[in-house]
Formats: structure tokens, sequence, C-alpha cells
């Protein structure tokens, strides 16, 4: 009864957001209910048992994503009002294509029922509780049977850094900077001594 | 009702997934919202990962579920500079502008 409430809490709000996100005039708001629905997504991923999820989602989605989102949509000069033009052109087709994605979702969903022979095919069983939490069971996995998968993702992350760096630099022309390998490579013979007398200047 | 199964979670992310699928329909000019709609879609097909993980006591889906998330995390980053990339040679970031590759 209690766990059916807070999913109810969870679930709505994070339709309600999701619709938000879509549906608010300003970008920047479309950002804050992105987070709201990203928050309540973890709440369902805490309700699920996934608790290591749940807290990357918030660190990640929250933290990184969202915020990265942020700041585009802040830094750029956007005109507002011209997105809004054709808001209601394709609103037709794409409630008709989206009522009848849903409905064949949920026609599909509504009546799940696993085969029974499923338990069978389970590649990594969920420890006991008392035997290993979520971090710990998720970790032995990652470390051990998915170690290569484990490292493709984080070059995934590399090379997505690498090609945002490359991507947004920029070399500035009329800038003056520091090059100390130029000021490192002096030596006594590119530096002239004069003798000034005094009161007069070179 | 107050049972909550399996169908309930699978529900959300259908919900969700087709809120992301709309929202690329209903913001056809700002590709910043088509961008977070993909994000939507993606947090939908994380909830089912997860919610399969749970409910059949297989941690695989937990894991599949963090690759998809590093992936996301990877796609929103690219996909970002390159709306700013785009900002600052053209000016604007109207999905119609984007027509240089027509010819």
């Amino acid at each position: 009864m209690f766990t059916a409430l807070i999913f109810y809490m969870f679930a709505g709000l994070a339709i309600a957001s999701g619709v938000m996100v879509i549906s608010s005039r300003n970008p920047v708001h479309s950002v804050l209910w992105l987070i709201l629905a990203f928050f309540n997504a973890a709440g369902l991923f805490l309700l699920l048992g996934a608790e290591f999820l749940a807290m990357v989602l918030v660190i990640v989605y929250v933290g990184a994503v969202a915020v990265l989102f942020l700041f585009v949509v802040m830094m750029l000069d956007i005109n507002l009002v011209e997105f809004r033009e054709g808001f209601l052109q394709y609103l037709p087709t794409g409630a008709l294509i989206g009522l009848v994605l849903l409905v064949e979702l949920l026609t599909m969903f509504g009546g799940w029922a696993f085969a029974p022979d499923v338990a069978a095919a389970v590649m990594a069983p969920t420890p006991a509780l008392a035997q290993a939490n979520n971090t710990v069971a998720l970790g032995q996995l990652i470390y051990t049977n998915y170690v290569y998968l484990f490292q493709a993702s984080g070059l995934i992350l590399l090379v997505a850094m690498i090609g945002t760096i490359l991507l947004t630099h920029r070399r500035r022309t009329g800038v003056r900077k520091q090059v100390v390998a130029d000021q490192v490579a002096r030596n006594a013979s590119s530096v002239e001594l004069r003798k000034v007398q005094t009161g007069r200047g070179i | 009702m107050f049972e909550i199964g399996l169908s309930h979670y699978l529900s959300v992310a259908a919900i969700l997934f087709t809120l992301g699928v709309f929202g690329i329909f209903l913001n056809r000019k700002n590709v910043i919202i088509i961008m977070m709609s993909v994000e939507l879609m993606l947090l939908a097909v994380n909830i089912n990962f997860v919610a399969f993980s749970s409910y059949l006591h297989d941690l695989v889906g937990q894991v599949f579920a963090m690759f998809i998330l590093t992936v996301a995390a990877a796609e929103a980053a690219i996909g970002l500079a390159i709306v700013v990339v785009f900002f600052r040679n053209r000016g604007t970031i109207a999905v119609e502008e984007i027509s240089q590759l027509k010819g």
C-alpha cells in the first residue's frame, strides 16, 4: 500500500515533468523539468532495488548532463519566439503517431508474463541482500565478467571528451600568450647588454 | 491497483518513451529540445532494463543500463558541442537552417 503510493508519486511526477519538458515555452524551464524527471526516475530505480544506478543517475544525469544542457541553453542567444512558430503544425501527426505507439507499447507490456523456464536463462542472479548489497554485487560483476565492456565504455567516454574538446576549441588571433619553450630556448647570445649613461637613455 | 508489478514500471517507461517521440514532433525547430527528448527516451529504456533486471533477479540488466548511461552522456556532450560550433558559425540553431549538406 505504502510502496504503491510512493510508486505512483514517482511515476506521476516523472510523467508530468516529461510532459512539461516537451511543452514548456522556455528551454531553460525544459531543462529544469528534465532534472525533475531524472530525480523521479532515480526514485523509481530505488524502488526497484537498483540503488547504485539511482545514485549514478542523479550524479551523472543531474550533475553533468542536465547542467551541460543548462550551460548551452543559457550560453546561446536563442530567439525564443521564432521556435514557437509552427508549434501546432506538427501536433496532429505527432499526436497520432504518439498515440499509436503508446497503445502498441501498452498492449504489449500490459499483460506481460514470463515464460515458465525463464529462471534457467538468468545470466547473473542477484545475490541475497545479506550476502552483498547492490553496489558490491554490481562491482563484482562489472570487474570480472564485463571488464572488457567496462573498459570499452571508458574508451567511449575518452573519445567523446577528445571530440568535444577538438570541436569547441578555437585558436584566437591577436591574443598574446606565454610560450614557455621560447623563453627556455633563449641563451646569452640572444640578449644584448648595453651600457646606459645616466639620464640619457638609449 | 495497489499491487505494483512489472507491468506498472513498463507502462511508465512506455509513456515516457512516447513523450520523447512526441516531443521530437512537437519541437521540430529547436534542436536542444529534440536532444532533451532523446534523453527522455533513453531514460525510459533504462527504466525498462532496471525493471526487468529487478523482476527477473538478474543483475545483467543493471550492467547494461549503466553502459546505456555512459553512451547517453557521451552522446549529449558531443551533440551539444556540435550545436555550439554550429551556432558559432551560423548564428542560429533553427533546424531548418541546418541544410548545408543538401547541396
